[in-house]
């Protein structure tokens, strides 16, 4: 009885063993970032993917934060066991980019799959960010988000302020915070995630100013910080003001700031618009803007520049490994994909076609403020300040000023100290990493 | 006396192959990871090992140059001496009140030893959910208390909220050797003290005290190489080194340095460095700190 089981149960095996190598799948590994929500919509798409055809199979593993994420493909491709499509948030993208022999650029993956790729499809500054100065496309922009203005409408009210109209500027957010921490509204009035991606990066690129030299890095990878001209320096006086009596409270590095915001300690709040959902979810009753400008930039608002990720492929897989991505970046391409990525995250979408649907739709009309952070980056043509940033070593300068900030903001320096400092220690880190 | 007690092997391999499993332990645990620094601490390479250079000594100049080098040693020394001192300290008193309890003795001892069943990254955790200023329990009380909580901006708060965790996870192991340690002592040695008119905080100092030597030397090496590499689980949860660089200890920056900011070369020096510093300060111990002790 055992014996006939066995026997019965390992012809059962070779049968199936067999047939499963019969119709191989291949398997193409997929390092992520998102958590929460975003991280559902990571696993609805792939699980999407893997129904609607039998060839490939995309496996989607979670690795931590951006940069955790980032060094666990870095370390894996050291060791040769590096995945097929890894992301890799916006600070990285110098660091892939000088990276020539470990990737293998999108433009040339996607048109390996049969279908010609046409570039003029995308987003026209998502994909220029993404790509070389030659104009190949180099990643793919899977995530894309601009900052955007979040406000409390409750506390606006209890505050006397207009719930309708989101401030502007930055003199006009300071104001609204002042108001806020004076009337009781809330124990504080402004918070920011990102201080250096929206304090700094698009600081400059929407108030059209030099963030550093050669293009911000666009142009080559020599660069020198400027982020300690006086208008940067007046910018960071007047948040190291706020935070001494409590109008600013500082969160942390990356989002951290996002609780004290949706507790509703602090009233304004500013963050990616791939925030969104988590503030919907919280259930409050929140208003949008677009992010704030320096009156004083005679050129201001310019244009936002692109944050978020894209995913990138590495060098020395099989044909059979490309074709499967290109067939998965061509699924992830389509219209409808793109139209509810957009519609259900708050990030960008990133083809032209997607955008349309959305507005064709109604989607604005029913949620206003969601085409702003859209409008933010689209809305001009880049100015050589304004098409983005690009070191190959940006998150290691961005501790950099991380850690003045910090300095500056606990009382330990003031802005033009704190600014002097990261643009002296940045440029020593710029230097020593591109060999000079 | 030595010579008739020892064991012999009859084969002269055996003793070899005995000791084969741990010496292959040390070498691909130790030996191996620490020639992999030294290698690389001489080279320059790019974060994918693209392109690698031989850079001879200048990672080491680079590192000892860099002043916030020499910020993070004093880092590491405040925090190991503080986080060692206050461990040792509150066990000691721990494990000399629990010594006088008389009923339900187990029960605290169990409950005292809990704590260092906890992960370091948990043990961070668990601090930050009670002290972060944007989310934290206590932290909230201590802010509405009128006190200006705020160890993301405050160097110094966050410096006594990570000796804290690091300090209380500790305090169980220091607790159960203590406690082993008071078991130890001749009871008939604290009553003679007694009935001679010493009084309780005199018999703690001229016998106890002395008499617990060894344990606390043997626990003084265990908390300062805790202190230095063990608490890098809780320094990551809680601070992430930060505000500024007010809570990177050394080996922190080694990390920070390597898989951050992806710089492999110092980060290696930076590790050979460590390791010449603890050789050093294992040296010092067991040369001069051990003469001092009393083993009775």
């Amino acid at each position: 009885m055992t014996i006939r089981g066995t026997s019965l149960s390992l012809a059962l095996g070779i049968v199936l063993a067999s047939s499963t190598s019969s119709f191989a799948v291949t398997e193409i590994s997929w390092w992520h970032a998102m958590t929460g929500a975003n991280n559902e919509v990571v696993n609805t798409l792939s699980k999407e993917f893997n129904e609607s055809q039998s060839d490939y199979k995309v496996v989607p593993v979670f690795k931590g934060t951006y940069p955790e994420t980032l060094n666990a493909g870095i370390a894996a491709f050291r060791a040769k066991q590096a995945p097929d499509i890894i992301q890799v948030f916006d600070a990285g993208t110098g660091v892939m980019m000088a990276a020539e022999g470990a990737i293998k650029p999108v433009a040339d993956i996607l048109s390996m799959g049969g279908a010609k790729f046409d570039k003029s499809l995308y987003l026209p500054g998502i994909v220029a960010y993404y790509s070389k100065p030659d104009g190949t496309m180099l990643s793919f922009p899977y995530n894309s988000s601009s900052p955007i203005l979040f406000y409390n409408k409750d506390i606006f009210k209890k505050a006397g302020l207009d719930e309708n109209k989101p401030p502007k500027t930055w003199p006009e957010v300071w104001d609204a915070a002042k108001k806020i921490k004076t009337s009781g509204a809330a124990k504080c009035g402004y918070t920011s995630a990102w201080l250096t991606w929206i304090h700094t990066e698009n600081f400059a690129a929407w108030n059209n100013l030099p963030w550093g030299s050669n293009e911000n890095g666009i142009g080559g990878v020599d660069v020198e910080l400027k982020i300690n001209a006086p208008i940067y320096v007046k910018h960071f006086q007047e948040l190291a003001d706020l935070a001494k009596d409590g109008t600013f409270r500082y969160g942390g590095r990356t989002s951290e700031a996002k609780p004290l915001f949706l507790s509703g300690e602090c009233g304004i709040y500013n963050d990616s618009s791939g925030g969104l959902g988590d503030v919907i979810k919280s259930g409050m009753n929140y208003g949008t803007g677009p992010l704030p400008y320096d009156p004083d930039a005679k050129d201001a608002p310019q244009n936002t520049i692109p944050g978020g990720a894209s995913l990138w492929v590495f060098a020395g897989k099989s044909d059979e490994q490309y074709k499967g991505v290109a067939a998965f970046f061509n699924f992830l391409s389509k219209t409808e994909i793109q139209a509810r990525l957009h519609q259900v995250s708050g990030y960008l979408p990133v083809t032209l076609a997607a955008y349309e649907e959305t507005k064709k739709s109604g989607f604005y009309d029913k949620n206003p403020g969601r085409e702003t952070p859209i409008q933010q980056m689209m809305g001009k043509a880049p100015t050589e300040n304004s098409k983005g940033v690009r070191l190959v070593n940006l998150p290691q300068v961005r501790d950099i000023q991380n850690e003045e900030f910090e300095n500056m903001l606990s009382g330990k320096q003031t802005a033009q100290q704190a600014l002097d400092n990261a643009v002296k220690r940045g440029n020593a880190a710029i230097k020593q990493a591109i060999g000079q | 006396m030595a010579s008739s007690t020892r064991v012999t092997f009859p084969n002269k391999f055996l003793p070899y192959l005995l000791l084969a499993p741990q010496l292959a332990i040390t070498a691909i645990f130790f030996y191996w990871p620490a020639s992999q620094a030294i290698y690389q601490s001489v080279l320059r390479e790019d974060p994918f090992g693209l392109s690698t250079q031989f850079v001879g000594l200048d990672n080491f100049r680079r590192v000892l140059g860099d002043p916030n080098y020499l910020n993070s040693l004093q880092v590491t020394v405040i925090f190991s001496v503080a986080t060692a001192l206050i461990a040792m300290a509150l066990a000691l008193l721990l494990a000399v009140m629990a010594d006088k309890v008389i009923r339900g003795k187990g029960i605290y001892r169990t409950l005292l030893i809990w704590p260092y069943a906890v992960a370091p990254a948990i043990a961070g955790m668990l601090w930050l959910f009670l002290f972060n200023p944007s989310m934290g329990t206590l932290a909230h009380l201590v802010r509405s208390a009128g006190y200006n909580w705020d160890p993301l901006l405050n160097g110094d708060q966050a410096m006594v909220l990570i000796v804290s965790a690091a300090a209380w996870k500790q305090i169980s192991y220091n607790f159960l050797f203590f406690v082993a340690g008071l078991q130890s002592i001749p009871k008939s040695l604290i009553e003679a003290a007694a009935i001679d008119g010493a009084g309780e905080t005199k018999r703690f100092w001229t016998i106890v005290f002395p008499l617990l030597a060894p344990t606390t030397f043997f626990l003084l090496v265990v908390n300062t190489v805790y202190a230095f590499f063990d608490t890098f689980g809780i320094i990551h949860a809680v601070t992430g080194g930060g505000p500024g660089k007010a809570t990177e200890t050394l080996v922190y920056k080694v990390y920070n340095d390597g898989f951050v900011n992806l710089i492999l070369g110092d980060s290696a020096a930076q590790s050979v460095i460590l390791m010449i510093i603890v050789i050093g300060l294992t040296a010092i111990q067991f040369r001069y700190v051990e003469r001092k002790v009393h083993y009775g």
